[in-house]
């Protein structure tokens, strides 16, 4: 009887001892960007003097100040473009050559295969180098839509990766019977394949987005007018010129510019983000 | 007839992105290994053939022995600080069947969707010595003497950098690890605790070699992309300062090559990274490799 008390004492210590480490890294998760976000309301005073404290009132300034002077706005127009674009670009790109490498047998289809798998392994900041240069040569530079390219290009390996291994499960059946039917190859692809493989397109699609939105090292290389730069690339930019300056408020704002849209495009995917990582470690 | 058609088929659909991927990946990357061998400043006519002068140049260079230094240095302590942690979560989070299971799996996975850009200056600011809140937190509870200026001293800076990037893995890998920890059978749970063997026990003969596939593998994602994300952190926490002392690898190269003009030399590096990350790979395979 008393066995069974200690025993229950016991786990229950260790449960309280969990929840209350799980909770403790909630914080830390949690409030940095909730310190961000309140201190972006503050008045550069309050930033300055009491970095925990909330704020007195709702200040506003450093959003306006964030729009008008850091050019957020510009900033934010850019990177939605870049990410549409370049996730069109990439799909246009990827499925039909998915498509092909996992269903048709040709010269060359192995070998094709392999070096855009290969990929996989070849990382941007090894080549980035000479891939300025080349566009440079060709006077392309400060190209919001060369950077579109560039960013579909270098998703392919992944993107083509997954949706070969998507394709080759489909049965055979169905593209027969459109043939029969007087399907060409193209309608086949558009009718038939893609809405067979959309959930790999979905996952594919915001696991990409969120790569493109976030990017920097590219953005940073291959754009140098104010008008045309990416989030990531403006708010780098604002906090080198407010390294020197104190006044951290609009830094603050442009950190809740970026987060919050980010939270809301993460409570709509998160399910299908966390999916999508699950089975990456399944296949493990 | 249906061949021809079929063939103009596959031609459409391979050429054009064929042609690209050659142009913007295979194109560059065969240059970085060429361009290694050459001494240029930029300005057309003037590549200079010299061989393997620049990685000779590397062995003697000490900003890159710092870089190379602090490039292992990351790639050793944030796979295996993010790993403990990310294993430790998704073990409590699975064994305990505590309601909150999918609550914390959504807020701790929350950091890996923010643009790194924005986690490193988030970060940079939480460790400002005057404005920021660590230093804050650390005086309210009484630990001044912890204080330190977290990204300005040499001794400290890495391990700053290091938090960080733990702080943005963590999450993915632990949901990562909690989806294989699922796939484990529950009988082989069941049969330990008739045998009478402990939580932790459980979790080091059953969960650990049941789950080994998947860690190898994130051990080589780890590896790979605390890498490849050092440039971003390095770079907006701390552009390398104090002094070179959060200098990595790929900073060193980007510098070389767009600050200095020093493309054939910034290419030499960048080859060496390469090799650097297949090695690492091939070893880190070869190591975790079970034999049975």
């Amino acid at each position: 009887m008393s066995d069974n008390k200690d025993f229950n004492w016991r786990r229950n210590i260790t449960r309280f001892i969990i929840t209350l480490v799980l909770m403790i890294y909630t914080v830390i998760t949690l409030f940095p960007m909730l310190w961000s976000i309140y201190s972006s309301v503050k008045s550069s005073n309050e930033i300055l003097t009491s970095p925990w404290g909330l704020p007195n009132k709702l200040n506003f300034q450093n959003y306006i100040n964030a729009f008008t002077k850091a050019n957020m706005g510009d900033y934010f127009l850019n990177s939605i473009f870049i990410t549409v674009l370049s996730l069109t670009l990439l799909l246009v790109l990827a499925i039909p050559t998915s498509y092909v490498l996992a269903r048709f047998k040709f010269m060359f289809s192995k070998t094709l295969k392999n070096i855009f798998v290969a990929g996989l392994f070849i990382q941007v900041m090894i080549y980035l180098v000479p891939l300025f240069l080349l566009v440079n040569k060709v006077h392309l530079l400060n190209n919001r839509l060369v950077l579109c390219v560039i960013y579909a290009v270098t998703s392919l390996p992944f993107t083509i990766f997954l949706l070969i291994s998507f394709m080759k499960s489909i049965p055979k059946d169905y593209e027969d019977a459109a043939m029969i039917d007087g399907c060409n190859y193209f309608g086949i692809l558009v009718k038939i394949i893609v809405p067979m493989v959309k959930p790999a397109v979905v996952t594919v699609s915001i696991f990409s987005a969120l790569g493109f939105w976030n990017e920097f090292p590219l953005a940073f290389t291959f754009i140098s007018s104010s008008s045309k730069k990416t989030l990531s690339v403006g708010l780098a930019n604002l906090m080198e010129i407010q390294r020197y300056a104190t006044d951290w408020g609009a830094l603050f704002a442009g950190l809740a510019i970026v987060m919050i849209p980010t939270l809301l495009f993460y409570v709509f995917t998160q399910k299908k983000l966390t999916e999508g990582v699950s089975i990456g470690g399944l296949k493990g | 007839m249906r061949s021809r058609k079929k063939n103009i088929f596959i031609a459409t659909c391979i050429i054009p992105t064929f042609t690209l991927f050659a142009l913007i990946v295979i194109y560059p990357t065969i240059k970085t290994f060429s361009m290694s061998f050459y001494q240029w400043s930029g300005i057309s006519q003037n590549a200079v053939f010299i061989g393997f002068k620049n990685y000779a140049d590397l062995f003697k260079d000490r900003t890159l022995i710092i870089a190379f230094k602090n490039t292992i240095f990351l790639i050793l302590t944030v796979p295996i600080i993010t790993m403990v942690l990310s294993l430790f979560f998704a073990a409590i989070l699975t064994q305990f069947k505590l309601k909150g299971k999918n609550f914390y799996r959504t807020v701790f996975f929350f950091p890996n969707v923010l643009a790194l850009v924005v986690i490193s200056i988030l970060w940079s600011q939480i460790y400002h010595p005057t404005m920021g809140i660590l230093n804050s937190f650390l005086d309210s509870i009484g630990l001044e003497g912890l204080k330190q200026v977290w990204l300005g001293d040499e001794q400290v800076v890495m391990w700053a950098i290091v938090m960080t990037m733990v702080w943005q893995a963590v999450g993915y890998y632990m949901v990562m690890y909690i989806a294989g920890i699922d796939g484990i059978p529950k009988a082989l749970y069941e049969a330990a605790t008739v045998d009478g063997a402990s939580g932790i026990r459980k979790f080091f003969s059953i969960t650990i070699p049941m789950l080994w596939e998947v860690i190898r593998t994130t051990i080589i994602f780890m590896i790979s992309s605390t890498l490849n994300m050092s440039f971003i952190f390095c770079r907006v926490m701390t552009a390398g300062g104090p002094n070179k002392s959060s200098e990595v690898l790929l900073t060193y190269m980007y510098n070389q090559a767009f600050q200095n003009a020093n493309f054939g030399y910034a290419m030499a590096i960048a080859v060496v990274i390469f090799i650097f990350t297949v090695c690492l790979a091939l070893v880190s395979n070869r190591l975790t490799e079970r034999r049975d």
